[in-house]
């Protein structure tokens, strides 16, 4: 590649413009409304974790930061909109404001706590967190009815107008737009010169403050975004459920949204997307079979994925490409 | 002044069980950074051992305790030499993903084997019950577990004060490239430290079937407890794992006892704020 003979910002604007398979991805999104109306609620799931999986990318494959309790955040968010639902402010879209907001402010909160940990101590303390806020929730019985589950969502009509139907068009299209959204913002983020700055870090973030990039800064701005993001995903999920329960905050959703994100390819923006596009079908065509048995064939992906693809399925697919068209992987 | 002693009476003896099930991992840890979140698999591998031993095939208890060491030592040798050794120099991220993924797929193998229902326990009748001294009562089993500890404390801190690869391991732990360079065959030293950690883990998940019960969860909800002595602890460290587990023994039973309704939230909070406060642990050197 020539790219080593680029400005910075030619570089930059390079990679801001849209692949052509990118509009195809998009495009395709809208296709469950035309060929599975009947399985749009799973769509909205898909779009909701597809959501939850770029928040955590936004940490793991950009700044490197390996987190096993995001779903804290998921689940702080899920909580505070079906909470305020429950005391009269149903409103959709308002619900996702509140849920950012309090989830971006206990991501800055902790994230003075991550930026302070490397290696085996940061995965501890992220565990910890996770463990800790599972912990609250499941205690404090009053607030969030505990194991339960939270009684009285009630989520009011999307802008006044749609209300959430059975077969999920509203939930689905809302869930889209918010992701759609959302992407083109972490997009925009992950190709500007604070997403640069954020893969030094990933690559060496010793050096990254050499050349004048504080890392414990960008670290902190980045948690922060990314505890926000998994918010609004966790509040999409209580809106259009209508259900809370511990389950969105529990260890098991924190891996889940791991495997997904490192078996589409991590930090690759579209890997978390096309890993939950994966996990999610996949989980609802052998939701027959017994679910401790299918985390038998997770953990057997998991090996393979670490063992022969390590940059995931879109990593894997893009070098295939890259060689197909006759050029050398960078 | 009774329940105290019975307290941290039964703190101890539970903390004498997270040492057993967090050592290995410790001393692993430190000499090769390597993160095996699959470590309490090999501990629930000892136990369905023990179970399947006793109740099937009528072994006594206590012979099926060598077993138990010998099945996971025996296990985590297959795996040190086919997957694990390739990620050593990886990122932590694809040894965490590897690790869990063993852990998933160990935990679907024992619900398809032995079924998702707590295996009876198969501990011998000789120790059940109780006794007491000077009005306060001990559980029998829980003082052979203390003992058991105690056993393998010595034996641990004797083996690796005084002999040829008790040295060679704390070489490695201590600098693994100076001891490279003295002629250490580290990644030898370092495999036969795995299987002797694996092996206490399974020994200590054979122990743990009476006090905590066993089934396919025990590899993920115990991995939590044996992460936390290890952190605590500080890695590499036998004497810091030793306290971090009567530590973290001690104050969960406590917690348990006085305050049940914040649960294990009282765990949590201490392991972060210990790290906070040290985050290379309470006796670890980097």
């Amino acid at each position: 590649m020539s790219d080593s003979s680029l400005t910075p910002h030619s570089y930059l604007r390079a990679q801001v413009r849209w692949h052509p398979l990118e509009y195809l991805f998009w495009l395709a999104t809208i296709l469950p409304f035309v060929v599975f109306p009947n399985y749009l609620s799973l769509a909205s799931q898909i779009a909701i974790t597809a959501l939850f999986a770029l928040s955590l990318d936004l940490i793991l494959g950009y700044a490197g930061i390996v987190s096993l309790g995001h779903a804290a955040f998921f689940g702080v968010g899920a909580y505070s909109a079906g909470i305020i639902s429950k005391y009269g402010y149903g409103d959709p879209l308002f619900g996702l404001l509140v849920a950012a907001v309090v989830t971006g402010l206990f991501g800055y909160a902790t994230s003075f706590i991550i930026a302070r940990f490397k290696h085996l101590a940061l995965i501890m303390v992220t565990l910890g967190l996770g463990f800790l806020v599972h912990e609250l929730a499941n205690s404090a019985h009053w607030l969030t009815g505990g194991a339960d589950g939270l009684q009285g969502v009630r989520i009011g009509k999307l802008l006044g107008i749609y209300d959430f139907d059975l077969w999920g068009y509203t939930a689905y299209a809302y869930s889209l737009v918010v992701l759609f959204l959302i992407f083109l913002m972490v997009r925009r983020l992950t190709n500007s010169p604070f997403g640069l700055a954020l893969r030094g870090i990933r690559e060496n973030s010793v050096r990254m403050p050499a050349i004048g990039a504080p890392s414990d800064a960008h670290i902190r701005k980045v948690y922060t975004m990314s505890a926000a993001i998994a918010g609004i995903a966790g509040a999409l999920l209580a809106q259009t459920t209508s259900t809370v329960s511990l389950g969105v905050i529990d260890f098991q959703r924190s891996a889940d949204v791991l495997v997904m994100l490192v078996l589409g390819g991590a930090g690759l923006l579209y890997g978390g997307l096309i890993g939950a596009v994966i996990f999610m079908v996949a989980r609802d065509q052998f939701s027959g079979i017994n679910p401790q048995f299918w985390y038998f064939w997770i953990g057997l992906l998991l090996v393979m994925v670490v063992m022969l693809l390590p940059n995931g399925i879109l990593g894997g697919l893009s070098h295939l490409y890259r060689v197909m068209t006759g050029r050398r992987s960078t | 002044m009774g329940p105290i002693i019975g307290v941290l009476f039964d703190g101890f003896a539970y903390g004498m069980l997270l040492f057993l099930l967090s050592v290995g991992l410790s001393v692993t840890l430190g000499m090769m950074n390597f993160v095996n979140l699959a470590h309490c698999a090999f501990a629930m591998l000892g136990g369905y051992v023990t179970v399947t031993l006793v109740n099937r095939f009528g072994w006594p208890f206590l012979a099926t305790l060598p077993m138990a060491f010998l099945a996971a030592a025996a296990i985590s040798i297959v795996l040190e030499r086919t997957l694990y050794r390739r990620l050593y120099r990886a990122s932590e991220l694809d040894q965490v993903l590897l690790t869990i993924g063993l852990a998933f797929m160990s935990i679907a193998a024992a619900a398809y084997i032995f079924g998702t229902v707590l295996q009876p326990a198969a501990t011998p009748s000789y120790l059940r019950g109780s006794v007491v001294w000077f009005g306060v009562t001990f559980g029998v089993y829980r003082l052979f577990l203390v003992g058991v500890g105690i056993v393998v404390t010595l034996l641990l801190v004797m083996t690796l004060e005084y002999t040829r690869f008790g040295q060679q391991v704390r070489a490695a732990v201590d600098n693994q490239r100076m001891a490279r360079g003295l002629g250490i065959n580290v990644d030898a030293t370092f495999a036969i430290a795995f299987a002797l950690g694996s092996g206490l883990a399974g020994l200590g998940g054979a122990l743990a079937i009476e006090i905590v019960g066993l089934d396919p969860s025990f590899a993920l909800i115990y991995l939590v407890y044996v992460l936390i002595v290890v952190s605590v602890g500080g890695l590499g460290s036998i004497w810091g794992s030793f306290v971090a587990a009567v530590l973290i023994g001690i104050s969960d039973i406590a917690g348990k006892y006085y305050v049940p309704q914040i649960g294990a939230f009282l765990i949590y909070l201490v392991m972060i704020v210990l790290l906070m406060w040290r985050p290379q642990g309470l006796f670890g050197k980097r």
